[in-house]
């Protein structure tokens, strides 16, 4: 019974979100570009399954994610279990928790079809001097590793904009030198990295961290963790763009180099 | 019947999507942690429900939303008007991030957050009203990036400028904005852009792109979701600075 009326509260509050859009896309076919809606009845039929999939989608996420990353969070800094892994809670003792988030960025990061396309079209514009699984690898260590970083930042109660600063400050030195090409994805890159399934699960974590932690305030620290996972991947791709361009420079040379020996040799021979 | 075989498609492909994750928070359930969850059913059925949820959602926005957004996104271009494309992007931008479920999420989480902190009343109508706030803050500024990035492709104006720009701006609004509202305004940026806003803006910024004379779609086309990743952030300590 709880279910059934908190599904429909949801629906209604969904009906009310995805209006907009509707009124939009209705507006310009309609008004602006006075021409007739195609395939009415499919988009009627889409429109549908968008507004209950998104109610199922934000039933799910209260019931099952939010709690889970909670749960988990709470359990890894349980003192009792801390202790079991020796000495007194200092910052080196919630190694779990570091190691927990790193699997949890890599884990998320990996499988996101948002950052298969980046690294698609990364590829296509480098003329293919940049490998797309040796991108998604590259960003996935940079994703778990931010969101360690992170997880380290919640433990120690450091302020976040200090982390963010330096993340800034890495990316305009690599704007400097990256190649042209690949800036604009790099840029986007950040932002599509963090998607639908990954946000609940990392905040859900981050506020169960800041809860667990003794001395941490939840609205001070428990956001940031996002903040973490959509700054690592341009740096990730600045890097990796920089590292292809550099490699297929001295590809190039070397065969140069080459070419040009054989080329003195059969003068010789 | 044909659609249903398409959400029993996307029902795989979003299991294994999810594989990965539900393989690291087991193995630290049983090998690490080695404790129960509590309510391992409620989760395990909220799971599914999420799955389902997210490939009906998907399939819908496919069949539905992209093509009608993707074509008129096209047709805008076409049609030579800076006035409706500049109303159609801002619009763009405002309405797929006000339907973002993780924005939802996320800002139903922070309005719960800062009622428990004492930042604003604890009553279920001044909740609601901060979550909505907040996330009408973000919808303004992804709206608003949506216009500085089509004119950026129209003009042609330099992104590593404006991104460095961006970052500057941050950092400033950081001084003054008030603590609590800084971790929440810098993950804003990174929850804004994803299932509907990425798609839609992305068409938006290649067709511009393929029709202006002289820009290349792979490398004009993109930094769009740039600014709508960095602009939130200012708005949103911006909303903090006159809530709190």
């Amino acid at each position: 019974m709880g279910y059934l009326l908190d599904f429909l509260k949801t629906l209604l509050a969904t009906g009310r979100d995805i209006l907009p859009i509707i009124l939009l896309f209705g507006f310009f076919q309609l008004v602006v570009l006075r021409q007739p809606i195609p395939n009415l009845r499919r988009i009627m039929v889409g429109n549908f399954y968008v507004i209950i999939g998104l109610t199922l989608f934000l039933v799910g996420l209260e019931k099952a994610l939010f709690p889970l990353g909670k749960v988990m969070a709470s359990q890894l800094t349980d003192p009792a279990f801390i202790r079991a892994a020796g000495g007194d809670a200092a910052w080196q003792d919630y190694g779990w928790v570091y190691l927990f988030a790193a699997m949890t960025g890599f884990a998320t990061t990996i499988a996101e079809p948002s950052l298969i396309a980046v690294a698609y079209k990364a590829r296509a514009v480098s003329g293919g001097s940049i490998n797309e699984w040796g991108l998604r690898i590259t960003v996935a260590f940079g994703v778990a590793f931010g969101i360690s970083l992170g997880a380290f930042r919640i433990v120690t109660g450091t302020p976040l904009y200090l982390y963010i600063l330096v993340g800034y400050v890495i990316v305009i030195i690599q704007t400097f030198f990256a190649p042209r090409t690949i800036m604009a994805i790099a840029y986007d890159s950040g932002g599509v990295t963090t998607s639908t399934v990954t946000v609940p699960i990392v905040a859900a974590l981050g506020l169960g961290l800041a809860t667990a932690v003794p001395g941490r305030n939840p609205a001070i620290d428990g956001f940031g963790l996002i903040a973490f996972a959509s700054l690592f991947p341009i740096i990730a791709v600045l890097g990796y763009g920089q590292y292809a361009a550099w490699s297929s420079s001295r590809a190039l040379k070397r065969s140069k180099e080459n070419h040009n020996e054989i080329q003195s040799h059969s003068r010789i021979g | 019947m044909q659609e249903l075989w398409y959400i029993l498609k996307r029902l795989r492909s979003a299991g294994t999507d999810l594989l990965p994750i539900v393989l690291v928070i087991a193995f630290f359930q049983i090998f690490i942690i080695r404790q129960p969850l509590p309510n391992l059913g409620e989760i395990l059925a909220g799971t599914v429900i999420v799955i389902i949820g997210l490939s009906m959602f998907i399939e819908g926005l496919e069949s539905a939303l992209f093509p009608i957004g993707e074509n008129m996104a096209q047709a805008l271009t076409r049609k030579g008007s800076l006035f409706w494309l500049l109303v159609f992007s801002f619009a763009l931008g405002f309405s797929t991030t006000v339907a973002e479920p993780a924005l939802i999420a996320i800002a139903g989480e922070a309005a719960d957050i800062a009622a428990g902190g004492g930042l604003i009343e604890d009553t279920g109508q001044a909740i609601r009203s901060y979550a909505l706030g907040l996330r009408l803050t973000v919808a303004f500024s992804v709206g608003f990036s949506i216009v500085l990035g089509v004119m950026r492709i129209l003009r042609n104006w330099s992104l590593p400028a404006l991104i460095i720009g961006g970052y500057l701006l941050v950092m400033a609004m950081t001084t003054v904005a008030p603590e609590e509202i800084i971790g929440i305004a810098y993950d804003a940026g990174g929850v804004t852009t994803s299932t509907i806003t990425v798609p839609l803006v992305t068409a938006l910024g290649v067709g511009l792109a393929t029709i202006i004379r002289g820009r290349n779609p792979l490398t004009d086309g993109f930094g769009l979701i740039a600014f709508a990743s960095l602009l939130p952030m200012i708005f949103v300590m911006g909303y903090g600075i006159i809530i709190f």
